[in-house]
């Protein structure tokens, strides 16, 4: 427990941990509040005796209604759901036999490809989007779920054989041994012994791709153009904003419901999550 | 004497055989299995960097192939004063940022790295910024900045800082404008710093900061004679990854200011956005973007020697 | 069933000669242990019969079969480690059943030959958990059942037990014998521990850099070892070694040094033309040491100031000091014996060995 006397407790723990509690999550306080609250409510300037900030009296749903009614959001939502969903399983599958081979094969050029694999885990998207939005429309695959779904394994295939070679390591090199002399050809031992012993690594990168494409903004901002094709992030600024005019309460409830199912995916799997954060810088 | 002949034994001798089994061999197993990584990552890599370089010394605009320029578009951008303060706001941004990042997240890990009640719900909580979808976090902080609905002007004016009809200009005023993309990247980047340091810190065996304390030694010395020499790989790494991603940041700036007011907030990512998809000047924003590269280029393999260095100490 | 023969192996590594032209034939049911320090290339030339390793040169045979291109799965070995690289995701069943599966063999066969593995082990209760949720020596077990329940040709194993207690350890040590026994399968165990080569070999082989120094039934490496470094690796407590000059006076040889005047026995005396003059190095047991009580011969024993004794309750082990060089004596238990008190020491001269000076050969 925390030693000390009761004002050192507050002074050097209690207050500095409130601090940051309320800096990091005061915007998702003020997102959920500005959702239910009605139109008349939000729009008085901060300097009138009337601006109730932190509650309101006359929640209403009348921002959700807009959401789902009058906008594409649930076709976003799906939009972004089955991207996100078909992109993390492309680039686990890519990632986890790359992962193995690095990490467990010796063959010729094995410290130069995982050096590679490294470096374009560095590249960022904002390197590349424009050459790339050029190929995008040579393979004519522009305004398509498909145009994403190719795309974003460029970054989540290095991210998964990163994380992975590192777990592999960790598993003990006798597993496989003993199985290939058990009667288990390479492969057999790669997919019946080290893979399910691998599996809280692969539900770390799991859970951390697909929080990443669900993420993911600059592609889908360049690649689609349609709103039916969209992605919520994209969705959410170009069809809620118009010109200057913002939408806050409609916009408020696509940020809350855009979050949700990441924060639902995080929440499930807190540890795994926390391992692949940690995991993505230990390598 | 281990040398002595052996003799062989009875019957005839028989070369084993192997059967078929071409993926016994490990080159052949390792190369089926990174064909389709490759093949992907050059398709949507390799061949997008060829692209973008192609490109940068052309004259294309969108639909239309341009002719050969040579470094023209670059030249052109030694030239442009907008460019020149991109580098300087991507320099500033990535380096204040970072710093506060850094000190804030260590606090944080710090705090987090104590036993306390609801630790595992408070290190759950902490990540969120993290998680969520950035543009639509920004979104909330845009809100919080609004010029007339400001809450964060409505808290100044109650603690009496500012004066009603004369609030802070969050995202109007130039440098004003600077600061609150970099408020709202620090606190999008906090969580990573103060996870990812906090695992470096477990690491870190107790029985070193109490061998210490015997010695003597106050816990601000603890702290910077044993914790931080012992967490400086981790928070090597966490710093390269930070850099990298606030260098070519897009999503924070995009949506708070678009790069103004006045082009004051613009970085890489966003002119060559701007350059290259909102005008169609394909080549101009394709050479922005490409200029990060010799310079990110250059913070990493700086870093990464850093890394090596420390680590092999 | 079947033998394993060792022809000429090399194992070269990009900067590291790990293994130098190894040779041993492993008869048919016969349990041979290869022991050294470590790095002494023991654990190299199992991981090669096992085809974990390639073979840089040479021959590796099982039965009148040349193995040296085949994989391991092609092999019909098995191998215990010493981790017992139990699968951690499947039950001990699975563990078990996981090579006959691999090997195509039908369920009914699969479940009668784990079931007799595990009445052998005695690990039948077990079956339906995972190996995180056993014992250590239950996990040995399970790794033996997982060996013996495929009958292959030869069982390898990698100090299996090394990662057990030490009450353990002498309880599967004695396990493993009463499976030899039963099953008389060939088997190569790899050990570090002279205490296990002894008890478990038939014939047990002491390596050394990469290179084997002597092969024989483990009581023959006790009495007629080949070299000092045999010698001294056999045994427990280890030899002891004094450096000596061979000479010859009235018609006997004897071994001296500032502190001793050895008589060399009779029939090593015979072999000792070519080492006379020159030094050569003398090693004693522990156990063929003794109090010297006055009737003793002066050429048979020596002065020595003791340094610690160690009371053991079936013996007392007393480290110490005779001239410049180490000794270790074990004595009976009633001896009383002061720290820094000068004895004397008899020596039973059909323990006397001695070793050639630079070639470290015995004489």
């Amino acid at each position: 427990m925390i030693e000390g006397s009761a004002w050192r407790r507050w002074v050097f723990f209690r207050l500095p941990m409130g601090i940051f509690l309320i800096f990091l999550l005061f915007p998702f306080y003020w997102m959920i509040i500005t959702t239910f609250r009605p139109d008349g409510e939000l729009y008085i300037p901060w300097y009138r005796a009337t601006y109730k900030p932190f509650w309101t009296w006359n929640p209403t749903t009348a921002h959700l209604k807009y959401l789902f009614g009058e906008t594409t959001f649930a076709i976003w939502m799906w939009n972004t759901t089955f991207i996100a969903v078909v992109s993390t399983a492309i680039s686990l599958f890519c990632g986890v036999l790359a992962g193995y081979a690095l990490s467990r094969l010796n063959f010729k050029g094995a410290a130069l490809l995982g050096t590679t694999i490294f470096v374009t885990y560095l590249v960022p998207q904002t390197l590349l989007f424009i050459p790339l939005s050029e190929i995008i429309r040579t393979y004519s695959l522009g305004d398509t779920p498909w145009s994403l779904i190719l795309s974003y394994p460029t970054f989540l295939i290095p991210f998964c054989t990163w994380l992975m070679m590192g777990y592999f390591k960790s598993v003990p090199k006798e597993l496989e041994e003993c199985a290939r002399i058990d009667g288990a050809a390479r492969w057999q031992a790669m997919l019946y012994i080290v893979i399910p012993v691998a599996v809280p690594g692969i539900l770390s990168a799991m859970i951390f791709a697909f929080t990443l494409s669900w993420n993911e903004f600059i592609y889908a901002l360049v690649f689609l153009s349609s709103p039916e094709q969209k992605t919520v992030p994209v969705g959410v600024i170009s069809e809620l904003v118009r010109g200057d005019v913002f939408f806050w309460g409609p916009l408020m409830a696509g940020a809350l419901f855009g979050s949700i199912p990441v924060a639902i995916a995080y929440s499930f799997f807190v540890e795994h999550y926390v391992s692949g954060v940690t995991g993505s810088v230990k390598g | 004497m281990a040398t002595a002949a052996i003799p062989v034994p009875e019957g005839t001798i028989i070369v084993g055989k192997p059967k078929w089994r071409p993926l016994e061999g490990e080159g052949n197993l390792a190369m089926l299995l990174l064909l389709p990584t490759v093949a992907l990552l050059m398709m949507f890599i390799a061949y997008p960097f060829v692209r973008g370089i192609l490109l940068a010394v052309t004259n294309s605009k969108v639909g239309q192939m341009g002719e050969f320029v040579g470094f023209e578009n670059f030249a052109r951008l030694l030239k442009d004063p907008i460019f020149h303060a991109v580098v300087y706001n991507t320099f500033l941004y990535t380096f204040v940022t970072t710093i506060f990042k850094l000190i804030l997240g260590l606090w944080l890990a710090l705090l987090l790295n104590r036993d306390f009640k609801f630790k595992a719900f408070t290190r759950a909580f902490i990540l969120l910024p993290f998680i969520v979808p950035t543009v639509l976090a920004c979104f909330a902080w845009k809100w919080m900045f609004d010029p007339t609905f400001s809450v964060l002007n409505w808290m100044l004016f109650k603690l009496g800082i500012v004066a009603a009809g004369a609030g802070v200009n969050w995202l109007g005023d130039g440098d004003m404008a600077m600061l609150s993309i970099m408020i709202v990247n620090i606190w999008r980047g906090v969580p990573f710093f103060a996870i990812s340091l906090m695992a470096g810190l477990q690491t870190i065996s107790p029985d070193l900061g109490e061998a210490a304390a015997i010695d003597g030694a106050k816990p601000w010395q603890r702290f910077w004679y044993i914790t931080w020499p012992l967490l400086m790989p981790v928070t090597m790494v966490v710093m390269l990854f930070s850099v990298i991603q606030t260098f070519s940041d897009f999503q924070i700036v995009y949506v708070m200011t678009g790069g103004g007011p006045a082009n004051a907030t613009h970085l890489f990512a966003t002119y060559a956005y701007q350059l290259g998809v909102g005008t169609g000047l394909l080549s101009q924003g394709a050479a922005v973007s490409l200029a990060m590269f010799p310079l990110l280029f250059g913070i990493v393999i700086f870093q990464l020697m850093y890394i090596r260095r420390v680590e092999t100490r | 069933m079947s033998s394993v023969t060792i022809r000429h192996v090399h194992k070269r590594y990009e900067d590291f000669h790990a293994v130098k032209g190894v040779s041993l034939e492993i008869k048919d049911k016969e349990f041979v242990v290869l022991v050294g320090p470590s790095g002494c290339g023991k654990t190299t030339t199992l991981r090669m019969v096992a085809g974990l390793e390639t073979i840089s040169e040479g021959d590796i045979m099982i039965g009148n079969k040349i193995v040296n291109q085949l994989p391991p799965m092609d092999r019909d070995i098995a191998m215990v480690f010493q981790n017992y690289a139990l699968y951690p995701h499947m039950t001990v069943y699975d563990n078990m059943a996981f090579g006959l599966k691999m090997r195509k063999f039908d369920k009914a066969e699969i479940a009668k030959r784990v079931n007799n593995a595990a009445d052998i082990l005695d690990i039948k209760d077990h079956l339906g958990r995972k190996p995180r949720m056993l014992s250590g020596g239950q996990r040995q077990r399970v790794a033996l059942g997982r060996a013996i329940v495929r009958n292959p040709q030869v069982f390898l194993f990698d100090e299996p037990l090394s990662n057990l207690d030490a009450k353990l350890r002498v309880q599967m040590r004695v396990e493993i014998k009463k499976l030899h026994q039963r099953l008389a399968t060939t088997s190569i165990y790899v050990t570090h521990d002279q205490v296990e080569a002894m008890t478990l070999g038939d014939r047990v082989v002491v390596m050394k850099d990469g290179l084997i120094q002597q092969v024989g039934e483990p009581l023959e490496l006790y009495n007629r070892p080949a070299n000092k470094y045999v010698a001294g690796f056999i045994g427990s407590p280890a030899m002891n070694f004094a450096d000596t000059m061979i000479e010859e006076a009235g018609g006997a040889v004897y071994a001296t040094n500032p502190t001793m005047k050895i008589r060399v026995p009779e029939q090593i005396a015979a072999r000792m033309g070519p080492h006379k003059g020159k030094p050569a190095t003398l090693g004693i047991r522990p156990e063929d040491l003794r109090m010297a009580n006055g009737t003793d011969p002066e050429d048979l024993s020596f002065e020595a100031v003791v340094e610690v004794a160690e009371q053991l309750g079936s013996e007392i082990i007393l480290d110490l000091k005779a001239g410049g060089s180490a000794m270790v004596a074990s004595v009976e238990p009633t001896v009383r014996v002061k720290p820094q008190q000068k004895i004397r020491l008899a020596i039973n001269p059909a323990g006397l060995r001695f070793f050639d000076a630079t070639t470290e050969a015995a004489i």
